[in-house]
């Protein structure tokens, strides 16, 4: 190590740290330009027929969205209960049944992590091929498809973390009382992270209720009312891609009022998971 | 005898509770495998009338039916470039400040704020970039770059706003909360004694962090590095917003690009002939091939090193 003036490594040591701390204002910055653009503009596009009408073609005054917002709610859930229950029993495979080692654990751990970094629009294009194509048509069904294949890795890691973290003593005093398996992770360990299970799943909603990419080639869009999954679903994240695309000013204010509809859901759902497993951890 | 048949049928429900969560667990791995099948399959037409020539020609007619796919790898490496030389820095920066420079209480207020960035949808990116950050690429940043760096080929043509290095910036915000997550992650799980005997020794904070922190931490940094690479690679919607989507390879970074994500985006859903779809779909499994190298490597440095970790303390 070359040596040089204390003078000198001062005046060092502090630039670095005016350049980290530069650094990380910068990042502030990011965040409170990207929020308080959408704030601005967001604003002026919701009011009350925003919620309750159906889209109303450029120029003409008056239309909402309102049928997205709902597509979307019902692809959510849709996605939701296909996607957490089987992530949840897969992150307690992976946790539970942990002791044997097999290599058919690590395997899906380590796969289920290499899914989660498939890019979305990837899975998109898989769910066309698999469900679109041989149909014939777009459907919300498989929007929600989609964007259940990305949730089911999040919520088995996060599941698995979560179970890991309640003591085993808990079990193997549940075990020695005669209680078989399956009740043992029912009624105690999954009670006893109860609040972590719901705050991973929380927030692998968060991640998917932004998604676009895998909607695209799965729900695509649609002007009207939605009253089967089985049709092409209205969305709001396709929408703001449409509406924003498009040469005119009223879409283009309707896709701000979206997105700040779809900015809004997803940060206030990934603070409160972030917020309870902090607690958690503490 | 009762609780004998009570203990069969736990025995059975066992059985059967241990089969449900493990297929649920295989799901994943079918998943993974479907991906892949389902891509090759439907690139089949494409795969057969191109061959090899597809990843390297630049040809891309809906006409003439003449597609390939260099262009859209080009974008998608160069964008992704651009992204990490800018995110790599920054993200490795910011968490020095968070584990070393600021005070506790104030990196726990700018520590999440800065992974909330993490949490803001994709599209969200991508209409922000559009409508506010690309004005001020082409008014402010671009002309000042054209004028004290013209000369060089990365800078010619006009300041549109869009281009490669519009998205690259972009995608840089967006995959530097990831990274710098996970190293301040990295960073705190170096051994207090460690640091505290080089302060002990009268270094500088910079010094411990250049000397002992993130050479103690390097391995992880690196994993951090490839998986916010990956995330790049992959990204769609911003990215599509402000690239331009042009099929041709310029050396320009002001110039209109594309890249794989933005093509699929785009061209998907009006591709009618089979042809076209099949091209698609294969520069899908080409992006699919990318990501998944990418990934798969990450993931077995990161195994690879957290198991030595593990054995050597």
């Amino acid at each position: 190590m070359k040596l040089r003036s204390l003078k000198m490594r001062k005046f060092f040591d502090l630039a670095i740290k005016m350049a980290a701390g530069f650094s990380a204002g910068l990042g502030i910055v990011v965040l409170c330009w990207i929020l308080i653009s959408i704030l601005s503009h967001g604003f002026k596009a919701i009011n009350w027929s925003f919620f309750t009408n159906l889209p109303a073609p450029p120029g003409v005054a008056g239309g909402g969205l309102a049928n997205a917002i709902a597509g979307t709610f019902l692809i959510t859930v849709a996605a939701t209960l296909m996607g957490v229950p089987v992530g949840l029993m897969a992150g307690t495979y992976l946790s539970e049944f942990d002791s044997d080692a097999s290599k058919l654990v690590l395997l899906i751990r380590f796969f289920s992590n290499v899914l989660m970094g498939i890019p979305s629009i990837i899975v998109g294009l898989f769910v066309y091929t698999i469900l679109v194509r041989p149909a014939g048509h777009f459907s919300g069904y498989a929007g929600a498809v989609s964007l259940a294949i990305i949730m089911l890795p999040v919520v088995a890691r996060t599941t698995e973390d979560m179970l890991a973290m309640v003591p085993d003593s808990l079990k193997e005093a549940a075990l020695a009382l005669g209680a078989p398996r399956w009740k043992v992770t029912f009624h105690i360990v999954f009670r006893a992270a109860k609040s972590g299970l719901v705050t991973g799943s929380l927030l692998a909603v968060a991640r998917v209720s932004g998604e676009t990419a895998p909607l695209m080639f799965t729900a695509l869009n649609n002007p009207y009312w939605v009253f089967s999954l089985n049709r092409p679903t209205p969305n709001l994240t396709v929408t703001i891609f449409n509406y924003a695309m498009s040469p005119y000013p009223d879409w283009q204010q309707q896709a701000w009022g979206a997105s700040l509809l779809i900015t809004v859901g997803v940060l206030l759902l990934s603070v409160l998971g972030r917020l309870v497993i902090r607690e958690r951890k503490s | 005898m009762k609780g004998n048949r009570g203990s069969n049928f736990h025995k059975k429900t066992d059985t059967f509770f241990r089969y449900l969560t493990a297929s649920c667990g295989i799901m994943i791995l079918v998943i993974m495998a479907g991906i892949f099948t389902g891509l090759v399959v439907n690139s089949r037409l494409s795969i057969e009338r191109f061959g090899v020539g597809f990843v390297l020609s630049s040809a891309w007619n809906p006409v003439t039916q003449d597609f390939g796919a260099a262009s859209s790898i080009y974008g998608t490496l160069v964008s992704t470039g651009i992204a990490m030389i800018v995110a790599v820095p920054l993200s490795i920066a910011i968490a020095l400040f968070l584990a070393e420079i600021a005070s506790p209480a104030v990196s726990r207020i700018i520590g999440p704020a800065i992974e909330l960035l993490a949490a803001v949808p994709s599209i969200i990116y991508g209409m922000w970039g559009l409508f506010v950050f690309v004005p001020i690429m082409a008014n402010c940043i671009q002309p000042v770059l054209q004028k004290y760096l013209g000369f060089v080929p990365l800078f010619h043509g006009p300041p549109m706003g869009i281009g490669m290095l519009t998205s690259g910036l972009i995608l840089a915000f967006m995959i530097i909360p990831f990274i710098s997550s996970v190293t301040r992650d990295v960073f705190d799980m170096v051994p207090a004694v460690i640091k505290e005997s080089a302060y002990g020794m009268g270094a500088t904070t910079w010094e411990v962090s250049r000397h002992v922190i993130i050479p103690y931490g390097f391995k992880g940094i690196l994993g951090a590095c490839f998986l916010g690479l990956a995330r790049a690679m992959g990204e769609t919607m911003a990215v599509t917003f402000v690239i331009g989507n042009d099929h041709t390879i310029s050396p320009s970074l002001f110039a209109a690009a594309n890249s794989i994500a933005s093509t699929l985006a785009n061209e998907f859903t009006e591709a009618s002939e089979p042809i076209y779809l099949s091209a698609l779909v294969e520069l899908g499994l080409a992006l699919l091939v990318m990501t998944f190298v990418v990934q798969v490597f990450a993931e077995l440095w990161l195994w690879m090193v957290n198991n030595r970790g593990e054995k050597g303390i």
